[in-house]
């Protein structure tokens, strides 16, 4: 083919657009090819069943950086987002528990369960604060390797140093209990009640094949945080029209910026010549040739099917292979014909206009998490629950309602073997309704459409290898310097002209658009595009 | 002593926030809620209610009423200003000082309607002694809703017997509302597709109860004054007694503003008037020396802002709501004082720290960079600000008609 480009990026999911934009604007000549025919990779919304708008995989949005929403006038371009009202942990029989962001209405609630913990919560939440700013640091900025004894790695890392002493004695312990604790025990340390800590738990283990006592999980619980320090004061929020209108409105603002974008345009392979990438060939065996080629695919896909192994140095090709997905969750959405009332709260109020986490007890988790340890779905699995219905009615027609479930554990390597994941798919299915039924008792009565998808599925449709949500597992020896692997933390690769920029890259998945950014940032930075 | 307006039995049973505010006197709502954010995001993405019954409110009738308001405010309305219309406007003293800015309706033949913030029927009984026109101070007798938000327009759909695809940006109509006689002009002071409803004393109860009731399915959340200063503020909308004063209420002259230095030129008619407003002469003579300030939008550089704050080690700590504490703005330089910023807001929409200022005109363009004043920690600072195109945020949605092809 005659055209070049200055850069194919393969992938219209939200970071190989964002990464178009960012490139596009820049002046580049970019050109995006996505398999589907919608736009968004797992940020996507699709009437699936007619009249009713499912926020296919992901649902909320609650780091996308904010910067992102200013340099790409995302507002303009009709990214409506929606802070949530409340997190809700419902119980079967019991009270539940709501968390607001009026602290005044949390403490109430928290002293419903436990005095002390009322009164430590907004410490927690201060602690939490200041270390988030430690973490921002890091997701703003490309990753540092120690390894390079490069000055301008050095450098970064000492700012990096300077800071952790600036946390203090105190906070420094923290940071370095996050590292390595589990979810439960640092949470041991500050609370007592179980019906607080267990929501609280379960940002550690989400998109990962490890349960709320295993080590390490206590990291991402900072995530959660990092959201309120960008002058919003609460870090989840809904996107008018679902995730996919966040992918829309990222696309506007890319082809506003000139940049191409096709969509049902496959790749078949990258094109590498010489140790170069020069293009890629799509599945109708039409060649693009372009001075670069930008994967928003997951690092399996990215090298071991688009490059080969045959151009890949072996160790790089042996990390690759190392690298863990073993997506854990699945999602179901329903389409209501009316809302399901909670039994403990019923009606519709705020306190369902959040998210709603069926997470009763720490135990309840962990015996979830016994089922997917030995290749099974959890029988009574985690679900985080959002009615996007009730955010923006126009997701469903009047007095209806859409529901879109998280559901967590749905291990890829079942027993049967992933591939017998379509058999079990509806038992699946029915052991998340059957339990959401013990909150919502009228929930069966009301289902007028069930789409579920297991990480098979997830994998078959959508390109996310092993099912994980987050293009790979987002526990702490896969994150920084290490994502994809050691030395190649920078969006380059081995293969020259060849970079990522999707959440398998630093610094890793959810809808925040950052990995797309810097990737691109990096690229015009080294003049490489 | 505050005294209730029209909607005060509704609004204040739902103000569990306990958060009042004396409104021209009368008592108005902060926040419903402990926080404005929901209310604010409210009207961006769905429908906010809020009572704005407290403006001041002027009613005239008669064959020179049109005549009345071209001579007090600078807008000639007595041609081209068919029935149906609204106009924004402002009126000055006889030296060419603003004194105010409000809206005149044209809302029936002979029959007109001014708003204002503050009060000013002497001044209109005094302009109107040779005219043949009656003044009435519909203040109280009037109840006021602004439903802004883009939901705004399928609410009234479900209770109006008028068409809304038709109403245009700007226009105003006698209609019925849940059978209850309304006047409703799309009109607002958000910056969104939005509308306010003007009701009889006797009836708002029953109209706040009806768009309530039909906004339901629509998000609407009632609003108060938090929300609102934020929304205006990214609308670029300046406030009487906060961005410039009222040059009746000013001490010295220097606090006084004209209608261009707040950039309210395409509000004063000037020419082909059969007669002269209130200050004219005044005005045409400052066009000639030129004006002193100018109203601008400013873009706080929230890189700066957060790396300021980083000096301290602390996380951007901004108040969660607007602020009307002026503050200098300098040149480049940060030392030469070229104006002055008179409101500020986070919006939490365009993730940008905005503020309204009054510059020196030739710091006025946009893209235009100066600083501001920041205080960290009790120290004063100054981060780049720069000069944008006011409104911060106009979604097409504002103006556009969906009737009209």
């Amino acid at each position: 083919m005659a055209t070049e480009y200055d850069a194919i990026i393969i992938g219209g999911g939200h970071n190989g657009l964002v990464c178009a934009a960012y490139l596009a604007k820049a002046g580049r000549k970019v050109l995006v090819l996505e398999r589907r025919p919608v736009l968004g990779g797992a940020a996507v919304s699709e009437e699936v069943y007619p009249g009713f708008t499912y926020t296919v995989c992901s649902y909320v949005v609650s780091l996308l950086r904010p910067y992102i929403i200013r340099d790409l006038e995302l507002v303009k371009h009709g990214l409506q987002l929606t802070p949530l009202e409340c997190s809700y942990t419902p119980e079967a029989d019991g009270p539940g528990l709501c968390r607001w962001p009026d602290p005044h209405r949390t403490r109430e609630e928290i002293s419903r369960l436990s005095r002390k913990d009322a009164e430590i919560y907004p410490e927690f939440g201060k602690a939490m604060g200041r270390l988030a700013r430690f973490a921002k640091e890091i997701i703003d900025k490309p990753a540092p390797d120690p390894a390079s004894w490069r000055p301008s790695d050095l450098m970064q890392l000492l700012g990096l140093g300077r800071r952790f002493r600036d946390l203090g004695d105190d906070l420094g312990a923290i940071q370095f209990k996050l590292s390595t604790m589990s979810a439960v025990d640092f949470l041991d340390e500050w609370f007592e009640s179980d019906t607080l800590k267990s929501p609280m738990s379960v940002s550690g283990i989400i998109g990962t094949m490890l349960g709320v006592r295993s080590p390490g999980t206590a990291y991402v619980l900072l995530h959660h945080y990092m959201g309120e320090i960008d002058g919003a004061s609460r870090a989840w929020a809904f996107a008018k029209g679902g995730n996919g209108e966040v992918s829309m409105s990222i696309a506007r603002s890319a082809m506003s910026f000139g940049a191409e974008i096709r969509t049902e345009a496959p790749v078949h392979k990258v094109l590498v010549k010489n140790g170069r990438a020069t293009g890629v060939v799509l599945d109708n065996g039409d060649e693009i040739r372009a001075k670069t080629v930008i994967s928003s695919c997951d690092p399996r896909m990215t090298f071991l099917r688009f490059v080969g192994e045959e151009h890949l140095p072996d160790a790089f090709a042996t990390g690759i292979k190392r690298f863990k997905f073993r997506g854990s969750s699945g999602k179901v959405n329903l389409a209501l014909d009316r809302f399901p009332e909670f039994k403990d709260r019923p009606g519709i109020g705020p306190h369902v206009m959040g998210d709603i986490a069926i997470c009763p007890s720490i135990d309840y988790l962990e015996r979830a998490y016994d089922d997917a340890k030995y290749g099974d779905f959890s029988k009574r699995p985690y679900m985080n629950i959002v009615f996007p219905s009730l955010l923006d009615p126009g997701m469903a027609p009047e007095g209806k309602h859409v529901a879109s479930i998280f559901v967590q554990y749905a291990p890829y390597h079942i027993k049967e073997g992933p591939e017998n994941w379509p058999s079990r798919r509806e038992a699946f299915g029915d052991a998340v309704i059957d339990t959401l039924s013990e909150y919502c008792p009228t929930l069966k009565d009301s289902i007028l459409h069930r789409q579920v998808l297991t990480p098979w599925d997830l994998e078959q449709e959508f390109g996310l290898a092993e099912g994980n949500i987050f293009h790979g597992e987002l526990s702490l020896e896969q994150l920084l310097f290490q994502r994809p692997t050691s030395g190649w933390a920078r969006y380059s690769t081995p293969v020259r002209n060849l970079w990522l920029c999707g959440s398998g890259a630093h610094p890793g998945g959810g809808v925040m658009g950052a990995p797309g950014a810097m990737a691109a940032k990096m690229m015009l930075q080294q003049g490489a595009v | 002593m505050l005294k209730p307006t029209p909607f005060h039995e509704r609004t204040t049973a739902l103000a569990q926030s306990w958060k009042f505010k004396d409104w021209a006197g009368k008592v108005a709502i902060s926040a419903y809620d402990a926080h404005s954010e929901r209310e604010y995001f409210g009207v961006r993405h769905a429908a906010g209610l809020m009572d704005a019954s407290p403006l001041y409110k002027y009613d005239l009738y008669g064959p020179d009423a049109a005549k009345l308001l071209s001579r007090v405010a600078t807008r000639d309305i007595t041609r081209k200003f068919g029935v149906g219309r609204v106009t924004y406007c402002t009126w000055c003293d006889e030296r060419g000082h603003v004194l105010d800015d409000g809206t005149i309706s044209h809302l029936a033949p002979e029959h007109f309607r001014l708003t204002s913030s503050e009060p000013w029927l002497r001044w209109l009984l005094r302009h109107g002694r040779r005219l043949d026109v009656r003044v009435e101070d519909s203040t109280d007798r009037l109840g006021c809703l602004a439903l802004q938000g883009p939901n705004s327009r399928h609410i009234l759909e479900q209770c109006v017997d008028f068409d809304m695809d038709r109403m245009r940006f700007f226009r105003v109509r006698k209609t019925r509302l849940d059978g209850l006689d309304v006047w409703v002009s799309r009109t607002g002071y958000t910056g969104d597709l939005g509308f306010e409803v003007w009701v009889d004393r006797a009836d708002a109860l029953a109209v706040w109860d009806a768009l309530m009731a039909n906004g339901q399915r629509f998000g609407i959340t009632p609003m108060g004054l938090d929300a609102l200063d934020v929304l205006r503020i990214e609308a670029g909308f300046m406030l009487q007694g906060v961005d410039y004063f009222s040059s009746k209420s000013c001490i010295i002259e220097a606090r006084k503003s004209t209608p261009h230095e707040l950039g309210l030129g395409q509000a004063v008619d000037l020419t082909d008037r059969a007669f002269p407003f209130v200050g004219q002469e005044a005005i045409e003579a400052e066009l000639k020396r030129g004006h002193k300030w100018a109203l601008v939008g400013l873009d706080v550089s929230w890189p700066e802002l957060e790396a300021l704050y980083e000096e301290y080690s602390l996380p951007p700590h901004l108040a969660p709501i607007a602020c009307r504490d002026a503050v200098p703005v300098y040149q480049e330089d940060g030392r030469t004082q070229v104006g002055q910023a008179t409101s500020h807001t986070w919006s939490p929409l365009l993730k940008q720290q905005l503020s309204l200022a009054s510059v020196h005109p030739r710091y006025a363009k946009p893209g235009t960079q100066l600083k501001i004043e920041h205080t960290v920690e009790y120290e004063r600072r100054v981060v780049t600000a720069t000069v944008v195109e006011r409104p911060f945020f106009d979604p097409e949605r504002k103006r556009t008609t969906p009737g009209r092809a």
